[in-house]
C-alpha cells in the first residue's frame, strides 16, 4: 500500500484478510532482548516473581484499608437497620440522607483501588446495590442520572437528546432516567427477594434486617464535580429517601472542608455527614517498602540510586504508592530483560538449577563482573587461573558464592532494623526518620563510616537504662524471627546482654553505694579556684572531665558500652553495601537512568536534544559534530534551531533567511567563491519557512505584532 | 382553634382534615379554596404561589389536593432534566401510564398538548385538574416558550385546567421578556414565632405529655429565634437536642413542672449547638455521639471546617506557592522580589492609583503558565528538570480546585489560571516547606 500523495491526507488500511498471531507477553519480552537463549527461562522467573510482588501488595493494600473500610460498612449497617426503627428520634431524623465523607490524601491514582475494594466489600456484605460514580462522565445530571441508574440497574438508560438507533426506541418507555423508575425497579427487586426462595440467596444470619439494603452511591472524586449538578442529584435524591434508603459516600482528596465550599446550606442540611480518614499516603508506602524490599523473600533487589529515584518521584511529585510499585515493576522488566545473569536472580535451589545449565557465554559473563574481578583479585595464584579458565569450577564457585549472597540478605534486614530502633528514638534522626533513609545510607558506602553513624553512636551511649532496656529488647524482637545460625547467635547474645542488665538491677539493690571518688575531684577543685585564665580553666574541667569517666565507671555504664560495642560490630559485620558482595549484579538493578528516563519524562528537554545534536536520535554518522556546533547536513530545522539560538528577543526573519541560506549552500558542497553561494532560491525559500512553521509549533518562537518581519523568542538562554 | 373552613361543593369532614394538617395557614388555605372554587366550575388558569423556605407552600397545596381528593400532578422542576420527563410525569398522573406512553422520544410542547386533547376525548375532566410545580424558578432556565404555555395551559387544551407554580421568588423575577399571562400571585408569609411554637409542638414525644414538649420548644425558640426561623431548621434541632432536655428528669432530679430547672440545665447545652450544629459543621449522628460523650471529650470532635490540612507532593506545595504569588502580586513586581540585583525599588515608586488597595482585598488574579513556572523556577530552592510530572502536578491541582483554570479548556496556548487558597492555607503550606511567604507578598511590603 502507497501512502504517496501530493496532499496531506488520511489513509485507511483495511486489515488483511490473514490475520497476524498476535504477540504473547513472552514474546515481547524475548524481542531485543539481551542474549536469547535463555530468555524465556527469565521471562518466566520475571513472570513468577512479579505475580508473588502484586498479591502480597494487594494483601497489604486490603489489610491497610481494613480499617477504614470496616468503619464504613459499620455506617451503611446501622443506616440500613435505623430506618426500620421506628422510634421518635429517627423519625424526625428521617429526611436526612446518610453520607460518608472518606478523606483520602491526594494522591488519586491510588484511590481506585480502594473503591473496588470498598464497593466489593459492599456488595459481598452489605447491600448489592452499589453504584460509584466519577466526575468526569458526569458532567450534566442528565449523566450523572444516567450514569447511576445503569451501574445500579445494570441495564441500558437513553437520554433522549442522544440520536441513537431504531431498538433505542423500544428500550425507552421501560427505561427512563428518573429517580423514580429507580424506585419503582428497587421496590420489585426487595418485594421479589423477599417473596422468592432463600435458597439461592445467601443465607446470612442477618437476612431479615437486610429486607431494604441500601443503595449506596459512591462519588468518587467530589472536587472534580459541578457543584450544580451535585447539589441538585442531593435535591432530587432527598424527595426520594422516604422510598429509596440511599447512601452517599464522598472520596475526597483534599480536605473535608471542601463539602462545605461546593454545597450551600440549603443542600448540606439534607445530608448527615460523618468523617471518615485514610491512612497518610506515606505511611502507607512505608508498609510497602517495608514488605516488598525491606525483606529477603524475593531475590529481585533494587539498587540505592534506583531507589533514590523512586522515591524522589513519589515525595516530589504524586505521593502515589501505585505508581511507586509500577516503578518497581518496571525495574524488576527492565533488570531481566538486559541482564542475562539475572536467571540466577531466583530462590536457592533453583538458582542452584540455572547456574549448572550456565552456558559458556554466560559464564565469561560472569567473569566480566566487576564484583567477580575483585573477587578473583583477592584469590591465590593456582585459584585464579582455576577461575578463570575451568568452567566446571567457576560454577562451583559460583555456587558457593550464591550462597553467600543469600546469607548476607538474610542476615542484612534483621540489622537494618535493629540499627533503626535504636537510631530512630534519637533527637534529630542523624540516621533518618524512617527506614527507607537508613536503608540508602547503607546501600551506598559502608555506614560505620559514616558521620551521623558515629554522632548516633554517641548519643546512644547517653541512652538512660530502662530506654536502653526496651530497645534493646526490640532488636532481640527483630532478630528472633530471622532463621539463621548467625542471627540467631546474636539473639542469644543480646539476651545474655539483657540478662546481665537485669542483674545489674538486683546486684546495686544489694551492694550498698562505693565510696565515690569524690576525694579525687576536690583536689582539683582547690586548684581551680587559683586560676584565673579562661583558657586553662577550660582545660583542666575538660581534664577532670576526662578522669571523672575513667573512674567513675558504673557497672550499668561498663555495660551499656559493652551492649553498643556488640551493636557495633553487628553492624560492621553485616550491613556492608551491596557492592562489596560478589555477584550482586544478579539480584541488583542499578540502572537509575532507564527507570528516571521512563517514569520522569522530560519532554522538553529530548526536544532541545533532537534539534540540538539530531546524532543522539537518527544515528547517521554525517551528523556526528564536536559538541555544540551543528553539522550543515543536520535536517533543516535543527540549523534553523541552531541559528535562532543566536539571536535576542525578537528575530528578524530575513537575516535568518540568510543564515540559513549559507548553512545550506555549504552543505551542497558549492564553491564559496562563486555567485550562486548563499543565493535564496525558491527550493531553500520552502524549505526555510517549513522549518519555522515547524519551531513555531514546538513553542519556541510566535509571530509578533511588535515589529514587522519579526518573531518573537519563547525560550531563554542560548549561545 | 381556628373555626373550620368552609365551602360549597367539598364534604365538611374532609375540610375538616384539612383545616387540622395546616395550622396557621388558614387564610391562605381559605384563599385558595375560594379561588379554586367547586370542583366542577373552571378555575383561574394558574396561580403563583410563593413565600420563604419552610413557609408550608408545597405543604398546603399537598393538603389541600390530597384531602379533598382532586385530580393533580406534583411535579418538582429539580427533577426533570428534560422537557420530555416533566411531559411525561404529567400525563402519567393525570392519566395514567397508556397516555404517557403515547408521547414521542423526543416530545415538543405541542406533542404535548396533543396527546393531551386526545386523552382528554376519552375522559373529560368532571372536575377542575391542577398541575402543581414545585420550585418553579427553575422553569426560567428551560425553553423560553415553556414557562408561558404553562401558564395559559388552561387555553391551549381546552379543559379545566389549572397550574399553580409554587417558588421561593417572587413573580416579578419570571416575567419573560416576550410578555405572557399574568398568573394570580398569593404570598405565603413567614411563620410567627407563635405560629412555630404552635407547629413545633404538634410533633411531641409519645412519652411525655404535650406540655412538656412545648414548653421545651418555648426554650428552644428563645435560643434560636433571633438567629433562624427556617421551621425545617428548627425542628431538626428541636428533634436533635430533646434527648438533652430530659436528661434530668430521667435520673429523677427534677420534675416535669419544673421548667427553671431544665432551662438552666439545657440553655448552655443549646448555645453549642447554635454554633455547631446549626451550621451543620457537625452532622446529627456525630452530634449525638457528643451528646453520649463526657464533656471534656466532646472538645475531641471537631468540625468539617476545622480539617483544612493537605498533604501536598513537595513540588506541588512549590507550585501553588508560585501560584500564590503570581495572583496577589502584580507582575511588575516580579523583578523586585526574584531578580537578585534588584536595586533598592521603594514601595511608593511604583504604586499606580488603583494598586493601593490591598490585592488580598481584591481576591486573586489570573496569571498565564509561563509566568506561574517562572516564579516556579526562582522559588523552589533546587533545579527542577521541567518534566512532565511537573506539568501534570499543575492539572491535578486545577482537578482538587486548589487552582482554578480561567481560560478556556480548548485553549492549549498559554492557558491561564486563579490560584484558589486562602492566605493562611499557604502560608501552612509553605511553613512545611521553610519558605516565608510574607516576604514575598507585595502586600505586606
Amino acid at each position: 500500500m502507497s501512502t504517496s500523495s501530493v496532499s496531506k491526507g488520511c489513509f485507511v488500511f483495511k486489515p488483511t484478510a490473514k490475520k497476524r498471531r498476535s504477540l504473547t507477553l513472552e514474546d515481547y519480552f524475548t524481542d531485543g532482548c539481551e542474549d536469547a537463549e535463555n530468555s524465556d527461562v527469565r521471562f518466566q522467573l520475571c513472570q513468577h516473581l512479579w505475580d508473588r510482588m502484586k498479591t502480597d501488595t494487594e494483601v497489604l493494600q486490603d489489610e491497610l484499608n481494613r480499617n477504614v473500610l470496616d468503619s464504613l460498612l459499620d455506617l451503611t449497617r446501622k443506616c440500613s437497620s435505623t430506618r426500620q426503627h421506628s422510634d421518635w428520634a429517627s423519625k424526625m431524623r428521617a429526611s436526612e440522607i446518610p453520607t460518608a465523607a472518606l478523606v483520602l490524601g491526594v494522591n488519586v491514582p491510588d484511590h481506585d483501588m480502594t473503591f473496588q475494594s470498598l464497593s466489593e466489600l459492599l456488595q459481598q456484605s452489605v447491600t448489592p446495590y452499589v453504584a460509584s460514580v466519577q466526575a468526569k462522565e458526569c458532567g450534566t445530571l442528565k449523566h450523572l442520572m444516567k450514569r447511576v441508574l445503569e451501574r445500579l440497574t445494570g441495564a441500558v438508560v437513553v437520554l433522549d437528546d442522544e440520536e441513537e438507533e431504531e431498538e433505542a426506541e423500544q428500550l425507552h418507555k421501560s427505561t427512563h432516567c428518573s429517580l423514580g423508575t429507580l424506585c419503582d425497579w428497587y421496590d420489585a427487586k426487595t418485594k421479589k427477594s423477599s417473596t422468592g426462595t432463600p435458597g439461592k440467596k445467601r443465607t446470612s444470619p442477618t437476612k431479615d434486617e437486610q429486607q431494604q439494603p441500601p443503595v449506596v452511591i459512591i462519588f468518587k472524586d467530589l472536587e472534580a464535580f459541578n457543584p450544580r449538578v451535585l447539589q441538585n442529584f442531593i435535591l432530587i435524591c432527598s424527595l426520594y429517601v422516604q422510598r429509596l434508603p440511599l447512601m452517599f459516600i464522598f472520596g475526597i482528596a483534599t480536605s473535608p472542608s471542601t463539602v462545605q465550599h461546593m454545597l450551600p446550606h440549603s443542600v448540606s442540611s439534607l445530608l448527615c455527614i460523618q468523617l471518615f480518614q485514610s491512612l497518610s499516603c506515606t505511611q502507607h508506602l512505608a508498609t510497602v517498602i517495608d514488605k516488598l524490599i525491606l525483606t529477603h523473600h524475593f531475590p529481585f533487589k533494587l539498587s540505592g540510586k534506583v531507589m533514590q529515584v523512586l522515591i524522589s518521584i513519589f515525595l516530589y511529585h504524586d505521593f502515589s504508592v501505585r505508581n511507586f510499585i509500577k516503578g518497581i515493576q518496571l525495574a524488576l522488566l527492565e533488570h531481566f530483560h538486559s541482564q542475562p545473569l539475572s536467571v540466577l536472580c531466583c530462590k536457592k535451589k533453583e538458582a542452584r538449577r540455572n547456574l549448572m545449565q550456565l552456558s559458556h557465554a554466560n559464564l565469561e559473563r560472569v567473569r566480566k563482573l566487576p564484583s567477580f574481578k575483585r573477587y578473583v583479585e583477592k584469590q591465590e595464584q593456582q585459584e585464579q587461573v582455576n577461575l578463570l579458565q575451568d568452567d566446571g569450577h567457576l560454577k562451583e564457585a559460583c555456587q558457593k558464592l550464591m550462597k553467600d549472597l543469600h546469607k548476607y540478605h538474610k542476615n542484612y534486614y534483621p540489622v537494618l532494623r535493629c540499627l533503626h530502633t535504636l537510631a530512630s528514638t534519637l533527637p534529630r534522626y542523624p540516621l533518618g526518620k524512617q527506614i527507607r533513609e537508613l536503608h540508602l545510607i547503607c546501600l551506598e558506602k559502608n555506614v560505620w563510616e559514616n558521620e551521623d553513624y558515629q554522632s548516633a553512636m554517641k548519643l546512644l551511649k547517653m541512652l538512660a537504662k530502662d530506654e536502653l532496656i526496651t530497645l534493646l529488647q526490640r532488636c532481640a524482637e527483630n532478630l528472633q524471627t530471622v532463621k539463621s545460625k548467625k542471627m540467631n547467635a546474636a539473639f542469644v547474645q543480646l539476651e545474655e546482654l539483657l540478662a546481665k542488665f537485669k542483674q545489674l538491677d538486683t546486684a546495686a539493690a544489694a551492694v550498698e553505694t562505693v565510696p565515690t571518688v569524690v576525694e579525687s575531684i576536690t583536689s582539683p577543685v582547690k586548684n581551680l579556684q587559683k586560676k584565673t585564665d579562661l583558657f586553662q580553666l577550660q582545660k583542666t574541667l575538660l581534664e577532670m572531665n576526662e578522669s571523672l569517666r575513667s573512674k567513675k565507671r558504673s557497672p550499668f555504664e561498663v555495660l551499656r558500652n559493652e551492649a553498643l560495642e556488640f551493636i557495633d560490630a553487628l553492624v560492621r559485620s553485616h550491613l556492608s553495601p551491596p557492592e562489596s558482595q560478589t555477584l550482586n549484579e544478579v539480584c541488583y538493578f542499578s540502572s537509575s537512568a532507564t527507570v528516571r528516563r521512563h517514569l520522569n519524562a522530560t519532554p522538553r528537554t529530548s526536544i532541545q536534544a533532537a534539534l540540538s545534536s539530531p546524532y543522539y536520535y537518527i544515528q547517521n554518522d554525517n551528523l556526528k559534530t564536536e559538541d555544540g556546533s551543528v553539522s550543515s547536513a543536520a535536517p533543516d530545522i535543527c540549523i534553523a534551531y541552531k541559528l535562532h539560538l543566536e539571536c535576542g528577543r525578537l528575530i528578524n526573519l530575513y537575516d535568518w533567511l540568510e543564515a540559513y541560506a549559507t548553512v545550506v549552500s555549504a552543505a551542497e558542497g558549492k564553491d564559496q567563491e562563486s555567485d550562486e553561494f548563499g543565493k535564496v532560491d525558491e527550493v531553500k525559500h520552502a524549505r526555510f519557512i517549513r522549518a519555522v512553521s515547524e519551531l513555531e509549533f514546538l513553542g519556541f518562537i510566535k509571530s509578533t505584532k511588535q515589529k514587522t518581519d519579526h518573531v518573537a523568542r519563547l525560550t531563554w538562554g542560548g549561545c | 382553634m381556628t373555626s373550620v373552613l368552609q365551602h360549597p361543593g367539598y364534604d365538611e369532614e374532609k375540610l375538616r382534615r384539612v383545616t387540622e394538617q395546616t395550622p396557621c395557614r388558614e387564610a391562605q388555605t381559605g384563599l385558595l379554596l375560594s379561588l379554586m372554587g367547586q370542583p366542577q366550575q373552571y378555575s383561574y388558569p394558574s396561580i403563583f404561589v410563593y413565600g420563604h423556605r419552610a413557609s408550608g407552600k408545597s405543604h398546603v397545596m399537598h393538603v389541600l389536593l390530597k384531602e379533598l381528593e382532586l385530580p393533580h400532578a406534583t411535579i418538582s422542576c429539580v427533577e426533570c432534566v428534560s422537557k420530555a420527563l416533566l411531559f411525561e410525569k404529567m400525563l402519567l398522573s393525570l392519566f395514567g401510564c397508556e397516555a404517557a406512553s403515547l408521547l414521542p422520544r423526543t416530545p415538543s410542547l405541542s406533542d404535548f398538548v396533543r396527546v393531551y386533547r386526545h386523552q382528554c376525548l376519552d375522559s373529560p375532566a368532571t372536575q377542575t385538574r391542577y398541575i402543581v410545580m414545585e420550585k418553579a424558578e427553575l422553569l426560567r432556565d428551560a425553553d423560553v416558550n415553556l414557562l408561558p404555555a404553562l401558564l395559559r395551559l388552561q387555553e391551549l387544551v381546552d379543559d379545566n385546567l389549572t397550574v399553580i407554580l409554587l417558588s421561593e421568588i417572587t413573580w416579578d423575577k419570571f416575567r419573560p421578556n416576550t410578555g405572557c399571562y399574568e398568573p394570580l400571585v398569593l404570598h405565603f408569609p413567614d411563620y410567627s414565632k407563635g405560629d412555630l411554637q404552635q407547629i413545633l409542638s404538634r410533633d411531641s414525644h409519645p412519652s411525655y405529655s404535650a406540655d412538656f414538649y412545648s414548653s421545651y420548644i418555648n426554650i428552644l425558640l428563645g435560643v434560636f429565634y433571633s438567629v433562624c426561623r427556617d421551621l425545617r431548621e428548627l425542628h431538626h434541632l428541636a428533634a436533635l437536642n430533646f434527648s438533652k432536655f430530659c436528661e434530668p428528669l430521667a435520673e429523677g432530679k427534677v420534675k416535669e413542672s419544673d421548667t427553671h430547672k431544665l432551662w438552666r440545665n439545657i440553655e448552655p447545652h443549646l448555645k453549642k449547638a447554635m454554633q455547631t450544629v446549626y451550621l451543620r459543621e457537625v452532622s446529627s449522628l456525630q452530634w449525638e455521639q457528643m451528646q453520649q460523650m463526657e464533656e471534656k471529650e466532646a472538645g475531641a470532635l471537631r468540625g468539617l471546617s476545622a480539617h483544612t490540612h493537605v498533604e501536598l507532593p513537595y513540588y506541588s506545595k512549590f507550585l501553588l506557592i508560585a501560584a500564590y504569588l503570581a495572583s496577589y502580586n502584580p507582575a511588575r513586581t516580579d523583578k523586585r522580589f526574584f531578580l537578585k540585583h534588584h536595586g533598592k525599588i521603594k514601595k511608593t515608586n511604583f504604586l499606580k492609583k488603583n494598586e493601593k488597595t490591598s490585592n488580598h482585598l481584591l481576591g486573586p488574579k489570573p496569571f498565564p503558565l509561563d509566568r506561574l513556572l517562572a516564579v516556579f523556577y526562582s522559588v523552589v530552592d533546587s533545579r527542577v528538570a521541567p518534566s512532565a510530572s511537573i506539568f501534570s502536578q499543575i492539572s491535578s491541582l486545577v482537578t482538587l480546585q486548589l487552582l482554578t483554570q480561567v481560560s478556556h479548556d480548548d485553549q492549549l496556548d498559554a492557558p491561564k489560571y486563579k490560584c484558589a487558597v486562602s492566605l493562611d492555607f499557604i502560608s501552612a503550606i509553605s511553613r512545611t516547606v521553610n519558605f516565608d511567604i510574607v516576604k514575598y507578598l507585595y502586600d505586606f511590603l
